[in-house]
């Protein structure tokens, strides 16, 4: 998938850990394109390696982590190839992140307009006071009201909405072409987290930044990504675009993270949940990771790893349920009707094509 | 919602929590409210961070001197509890789960340490086998193993240490359990385990819950009922499909459409709605009005007619 338009391209990485106890498997061969313009969203639970990906994007990890092999191509160039220096000057400039926490993420002890200012007068080596004016511009962009007044406070004397946009304004000052938020929202209220992410949508449009979105949120993603990846125990399982990973997910750890959110329909006793817990990385299961926790579970899951399996030239997903010798099985309830409607929208999307075109229809017709 | 054979476990009249009474930075974190919890229910308690939801909590089970109002809990006044055998009984009738599972268990305490606590404070067990018994049941009951007993909460995972929490509230055998965010710290796939385990429980023991959260969408699906608070007051208490289909309240609506669904189709089309706060504060004398039947709305009395004009459209009420 050497493409024109793919702006990062992350070929079969690896990570580790090293800890007393021994290697933890972090990242276990991942490979992700991110397009031009596009939010990639990365889903998954705590610890499946989401953020550890983005943070070795970043040049970020701890010093215990050891990349085994892989790379990490932007605009061409091997990110992992680079020195610290090197990185420096890319961090900020050319990719930058919002971290997650607002809380903890800003310095208390400088005021906000110098801290937005900051990679204006580092990476471009702006004088104070234009840096300070085009940080004041960037505040008003990111909402942040009475910004003539406000720029020499400090982060305290904001609320976490509002902290969590001027980590978005020192974000983007620089217009980055590759943006990494790490469940920018998840610290925040629901209607500031609504605020956060239209904000975001907008910014994206103005400036034409690349996102990479890590949330656990699926309701988040749904609004927010136009390609989705599912990451389980270091690596990828199933990515598409958000509607062929909503409406038709192939991949029963999917179809669990799918089940176990109620929606505001959602009534009866007990929820579908994914039983058990992820495994252990310091020592991963052979086979599938996830057969342990599936019901859906064929033998060969616990003895040979699915490889990916296409389901649409954008969706591929990593299960053995799709290999043409497995059995059909019937994903749960909730699956179906997602399914169901998406066979509906893709009927009245093709109807709308017809009714434009109605010369194509008479021929078919003959 | 069965309203003809409720019976009231609690109930909270004008209740106000103030902080720093008297100085300039007063905080009326609870202003004046009034609500009852049936038994046998879920309460569902929503609101955005420093609405109040968990100032009320705390001061229902005591954790505070309450400013002013009442609290009666099984027709009791709360605040009457003085000698220590009143306030034994109560906390061992009400008890807490709390949201963080990482910072809410003792890192040098064994788990059997940690669940049997209440049951050695209130000496409900004979001797020390009776005791590891209940113990061993208990972790059975919330889905874990007897051999975890003796271990330390370093070595379980967020979802089970928050089982934990919720073995060691149960040791007492209370009736009335306030749940403080018990799900927001854990992972979605392991949120619905929790969930499950807490309906279970309840069907079981016939315990009622007050289950104070964020996620909207979690709090639907638990509760029977549901209030809305914001700047510290309520707003809005309806059975929780009436209040997330038919919203009254101008903030609720607000809220609930400000709730991601994990249906891109949906969210392509989604429209907020944006709530303006001031107009809570314009002075005018607010209260608790039952618009429909089971469904009160916080009203001045010339508003109470465009309510009943709202619940009217939404065909709550017929005229």
């Amino acid at each position: 998938m050497d493409n024109e338009k793919d702006i990062l391209e992350v070929r079969n990485l690896q990570v580790n850990f090293k800890t007393y106890a021994g290697d933890v498997k972090a990242i276990r061969n991942v490979n992700l394109d991110l397009r031009k313009g596009e939010t990639l969203a990365i889903v998954g639970e705590s610890g499946s390696g989401k953020s550890v990906t983005t943070r070795t994007i970043m040049g970020l990890n701890a010093t215990n982590a050891d990349i085994v092999s892989g790379s990490i191509l932007f605009k061409g160039q091997d990110l992992l190839k680079k020195s610290e220096k090197e990185m420096q000057a890319i961090r900020g400039q050319d990719i930058a992140e919002i971290f997650q926490d607002p809380m903890t993420s800003l310095d208390p002890t400088m005021k906000i307009g110098r801290q937005i200012a900051e990679p204006l007068m580092v990476h471009k080596g702006m004088k104070k006071e234009k840096a300070l004016a085009q940080a004041l511009e960037m505040m008003k962009l990111v909402g942040i009201t009475d910004a003539e007044n406000r720029i020499n406070d400090y982060p305290h004397q904001f609320s976490g909405g509002m902290r969590q946009r001027i980590v978005i304004a020192i974000a983007l000052i620089n217009y980055p072409e590759v943006l990494i938020a790490d469940e920018p929202t998840t610290a925040l209220d629901v209607t500031i987290q609504a605020q956060i992410l239209n904000l975001m949508k907008e910014l994206q449009d103005k400036i034409s930044t690349s996102i990479i979105f890590i949330t656990h949120d699926l309701g988040v993603v749904a609004g927010m990504a136009d390609r989705v990846a599912v990451m389980y125990a270091g690596k990828i399982v199933e990515y598409g675009t958000v509607d062929e990973i909503f409406y038709n997910p192939k991949h029963p750890y999917t179809w669990g993270l799918l089940s176990s959110m109620p929606t505001l329909d959602s009534s009866g006793d007990s929820l579908p949940s994914i039983p058990g817990t992820p495994p252990d990385l310091l020592d991963p299961p052979t086979g599938d990771a996830f057969a342990a926790r599936n019901a859906y579970a064929l033998k060969i899951d616990t003895e040979k790893e699915p490889p990916f399996f296409k389901v649409s030239d954008t969706h591929y997903a990593a299960t053995w349920l799709l290999h043409p010798d497995a059995p059909k099985v019937t994903p749960p309830a909730q699956i179906v009707e997602r399914q169901k409607k998406y066979a509906k929208m893709q009927k009245d999307w093709l109807a709308a094509q017809k009714a434009s075109t109605p010369i194509e229809e008479e021929e078919e017709q003959q | 919602m069965d309203y003809e054979n409720a019976e009231k476990i609690l109930e909270v009249k004008h209740l106000k929590q103030y902080f720093n009474v008297g100085k300039a930075d007063e905080v009326r974190a609870v202003d004046n409210i009034s609500f009852d919890i049936y038994r046998g229910e879920t309460f569902g308690l929503v609101g955005e961070s420093g609405s109040g939801k968990t100032t009320t909590g705390r001061a229902i089970i005591h954790l505070y001197e309450p400013t002013s109002g009442e609290i009666l809990f099984d027709g009791k006044n709360v605040d009457s509890f003085t000698s220590k055998q009143d306030q034994h009984d109560f906390r061992q009738e009400m008890q807490m789960i709390f949201q963080d599972p990482y910072a809410s268990l003792n890192p040098r305490m064994k788990v059997k340490d940690i669940v049997a606590e209440g049951i050695d404070i209130n000496h409900l067990a004979k001797d020390d086998a009776d005791r590891t018994k209940q113990v061993e049941d208990l972790l059975e009951t919330v889905g874990l193993n007897k051999d975890h007993s003796s271990r330390y909460p370093h070595e379980f995972s967020g979802g089970q240490r928050q089982r934990i929490g919720i073995a060691r509230a149960l040791a007492v055998n209370p009736k009335f359990v306030i749940a403080d965010e018990p799900i927001s710290a854990l992972d979605v796939s392991i949120q619905a385990q929790v969930v499950n385990l807490m309906k279970k429980l309840q069907r079981e023991q016939g315990l009622t819950y007050l289950f104070i959260a964020h996620d909207l969408s979690m709090v639907k699906y638990i509760s029977d009922r549901i209030g809305v608070m914001h700047y510290g007051r309520m707003l809005e208490i309806a059975d929780a499909d009436e209040i997330y289909a038919h919203p009254l309240h101008d903030y609720t609506k607000s809220l609930l459409s400000a709730v991601p669904v994990p249906d891109p189709e949906f969210e392509r089309t989604r429209e907020e709605i944006a709530y303006d706060g001031s107009g809570e504060n314009d002075g005018k004398e607010r209260r608790l009005v039952e618009i429909a039947p089971h469904h009160w709305v916080r009203a001045a009395d010339d508003e109470v007619a465009m309510y009943k004009q709202r619940a009217q459209e939404a065909s709550l009420i017929k005229e």
